[in-house]
């Protein structure tokens, strides 16, 4: 198991190098000249040539490449032109905002996604298969802004069980910062208080934000047990008398789930993404809100900085579904 | 006599598919008396794991039973419910073998996971013994005795092993003793050693025959070789497109073949019934099967009367059915 974690892990060395080469060329490459672009329009060919050699840019290529992976690995991505502090700083106190809230999804995701679509299995064509089906196509459809909108008016506005926005009300005290995940931290604090009202202001965002990868999930787990149900083992089992119960929930389930959670680790790359809308409608303070500023301001250290990030956590997580694929299947632990 | 283990009579059964209703099993008799191993023979197709899925009632969705009946123990078990069945008859009174061990066997849990889950539901435990873990310890012994038996090397190691990790001979060692672990009185093995080769073969059904013997059950055994029938079989079944042609003691059937399906069968291909390229014609579809005998069409001795009448059984000698006209016609005088 553990060569197998090992071979893993080195295996996602290329693609994070090339991670790094293309933010590279995008950042430093691509721009005719990234310190004309960086001084701005009034600005004098004395100072163009000051930033130039400040930032390096008048050294070959190779080494200023070296120089960046230098940065990277020191988690230094300088200073955001627009709230002049430092990147990383700003990574830091906002990024867990944003996995708490992906987390929360695609674990709801998750637990919802495998069991419905393991029930829409069950019942093939029959009204449960049918009914999800719509719902699916409907989740994958339908744009995450109109659904937060709808969230908001009828669980904030209409019925007032939820808060509208925010991650905290701003009547309650911040728990002290350990991890950054307000709900660890409140457990973690003792704070009972702050830990359910964190919670109310994570389930409309998350809600939101899960709607695309429940949908995946469950139509990835649905053509995963239809398709184990038509194994042999299956018959073999039923023939034995293990009850379907047992039958479906064990051990078809284990051998179906292989597709869903591959999904898992691609919806990942989908559910930082679709954290910026869901960041920006909910006013949550994450680095989805974060980088659209960035954006909107051309802020090109925030946005390598943020890339960097997301991606080495985009590879972590894939790491992660692929032991998983390891703990699930002996065959593929053996492989190697 | 006392009453067989296993009777099926005049079963009918029809499958929906997409160009109509295919009747797959028509007016099907099978007999198994106690303590004896009963061959099932006939070509592929012929609706012989249809017939077993029967017994276990687990038919496909889209199958019905339109006639019959299947006494097991004096019980019809067309009447249980889907509950009952898996309940009280499958794994616990009825033990089945399947065809390829390989495919049969779950790749992601352990071989023990699956035998102990089976036991877990179905093997009685004696009175001594309570609780749920008492149960299962008593539970995993006796699998790894039942393993020992079926000649599988440490037994006790095996059990948390993945089924990719054995040979074929040995997965289906493991079938075995599955299938004796909650006590059956009946085993069905569908075509238990199609998938090994010829050695492995003959060490399973010197197993098997053993067996039988000593765990006092009767065994139902399918296949399409004549010649695991006459090492194994006390008795035989022949079956074509569905129908039950001949039945009798295997040493009879094979001797003095009565139907004319059963004598082209054993004259083109002595130890095999795989292929038929000896007979002229084609085995019907199940689509639109005429009515009558379905062998009819290619019977070298059919007449006008083969494909209406319905199907009867003659018996000509002890225990010895044929469901032909033939057979009717001249009574014991050839
Ligand atoms: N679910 C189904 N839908 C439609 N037709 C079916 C279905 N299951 C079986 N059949 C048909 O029933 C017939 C009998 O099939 P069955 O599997 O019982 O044959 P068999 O005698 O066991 O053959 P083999 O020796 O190849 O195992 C075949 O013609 C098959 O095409
Ligand atoms: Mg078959």
């Amino acid at each position: 198991m553990l060569r197998f974690i090992l071979r893993r892990v080195l295996l996602a060395i290329p693609s994070l190098f090339g991670l790094l080469v293309l933010t590279f060329f995008l950042v430093r490459v691509v721009p005719a000249d990234p310190a004309t672009a960086l001084a701005g329009e009034n600005a004098t060919p004395a100072q163009i040539a000051a930033i130039r050699h400040e930032y390096g840019f008048d050294q070959p290529l190779y080494k200023q490449f070296v120089v960046y992976l230098g940065q990277v690995a020191r988690f230094d991505f300088g200073e955001s032109a627009y709230s002049r502090r430092p990147v990383s700083l700003d990574i830091k106190q906002r990024l867990p905002a944003t996995l708490e809230l992906t987390i929360t999804s695609l674990l709801l995701g998750t637990f919802l996604g495998i069991p419905l679509g393991t029930i829409a299995a069950v019942y093939h064509n029959r009204w449960p298969d049918i009914t999800l089906r719509i719902l699916s196509v409907a989740g994958v459809a339908i744009a995450a802004f109109w659904f937060a909108i709808e969230l908001q008016l009828l669980f904030s506005m209409e019925l007032d069980w939820l808060p509208l926005r925010g991650r905290l009300s701003s009547s309650m005290d911040a728990p002290p910062l350990v991890t950054g995940f307000m709900l660890i931290d409140s457990l973690l604090a003792g704070r009972w208080d702050a830990f359910t009202d964190t919670l109310h202001h994570l389930i409309l965002p998350a809600m939101t934000l899960s709607l695309g990868g429940l949908a995946t999930i469950a139509r990835f787990t649905r053509a995963g047990v239809l398709e184990t149900l038509q194994r042999d083992f299956v018959t073999y089992a039923r023939a034995q008398g293990v009850p379907s119960r047992v039958l479906i929930w064990k051990y078809v389930l284990k051998n179906s789930i292989v597709a869903a959670l591959t999904q898992i680790g691609l919806l990942f790359g989908g559910l930082i993404a679709g954290a910026v809308v869901v960041e920006t409608i909910f006013d949550w303070p994450g680095i989805g809100f974060y980088t659209v500023q960035a954006i909107l301001t051309a802020d090109y250290k925030v946005i390598l900085g943020v890339t960097v990030v997301i991606g080495v956590i985009y590879a972590a997580v894939n790491i992660l579904v692929d032991l998983i694929h390891g703990l699930v299947d002996p065959r593929l632990r053996e492989q190697l | 006599m006392s009453a067989p283990l296993l009777d099926i009579q005049t079963m009918r059964l029809s499958v929906k598919t997409d160009e109509g209703m295919a009747q797959i099993l028509d007016h099907v008799a099978l007999t198994l008396p106690r303590g004896r191993i009963l061959g099932l023979v006939g070509e592929s197709g012929c609706g012989k794991s249809t017939l077993v899925r029967a017994v276990l009632g687990i038919l496909p969705r889209g199958a019905t039973v339109d006639s019959g009946h299947i006494l097991f123990e004096n019980e019809d078990l067309l009447r249980l419910s889907e509950q009952e069945l898996a309940k009280r008859i499958r794994g616990s009174r009825i033990g089945f073998i399947p065809q390829d061990p390989y495919l049969a066997l779950n790749p992601v849990f352990t071989v023990g996971d699956q035998l102990l889950s089976v036991m877990r539901w179905h093997a009685p435990a004696p009175p001594g013994v309570t609780g749920r873990r008492a149960r299962m310890r008593h539970h995993r012994e006796r699998l790894v005795e039942l393993l020992r038996r079926v000649q599988i090397p440490e037994p006790e190691a095996v059990l948390d092993r993945y089924p990719h990790q054995f040979s074929g001979g040995q997965r289906q060692r493991l079938m075995i003793a599955g299938a004796l672990a909650c006590s059956p009185r009946l085993v069905i093995a569908d075509e238990p050693t199609t998938a090994l080769d010829v050695t492995t073969q003959l060490q399973i059904l010197k197993l098997l025959k053993s067996l039988v013997a000593e765990f006092d059950i009767s065994m139902l055994f399918v296949t399409h070789d004549f010649g695991v029938v006459a090492q194994l079989c006390d008795d035989i079944t022949v079956m074509y497109a569905g129908q039950t042609v001949e039945s009798g003691p295997t040493a009879a059937v094979l001797a003095d073949p009565q139907h004319p399906y059963t004598q082209a069968l054993l004259a083109c291909h002595p130890d095999r019934a795989q292929s038929l390229l000896g007979i002229p014609g084609r085995v019907p579809s199940p689509l639109n099967a005429p009515p009558g005998c379905r062998y009819a069409p290619r019977c070298p001795h059919a007449i006008d009367d083969c494909t209406r009448r319905a199907p009867h059984f003659a018996e000509t000698g002890a225990g010895h059915l044929v469901n032909c006209r033939l057979a009717e016609t001249q009574p014991e005088a050839a």
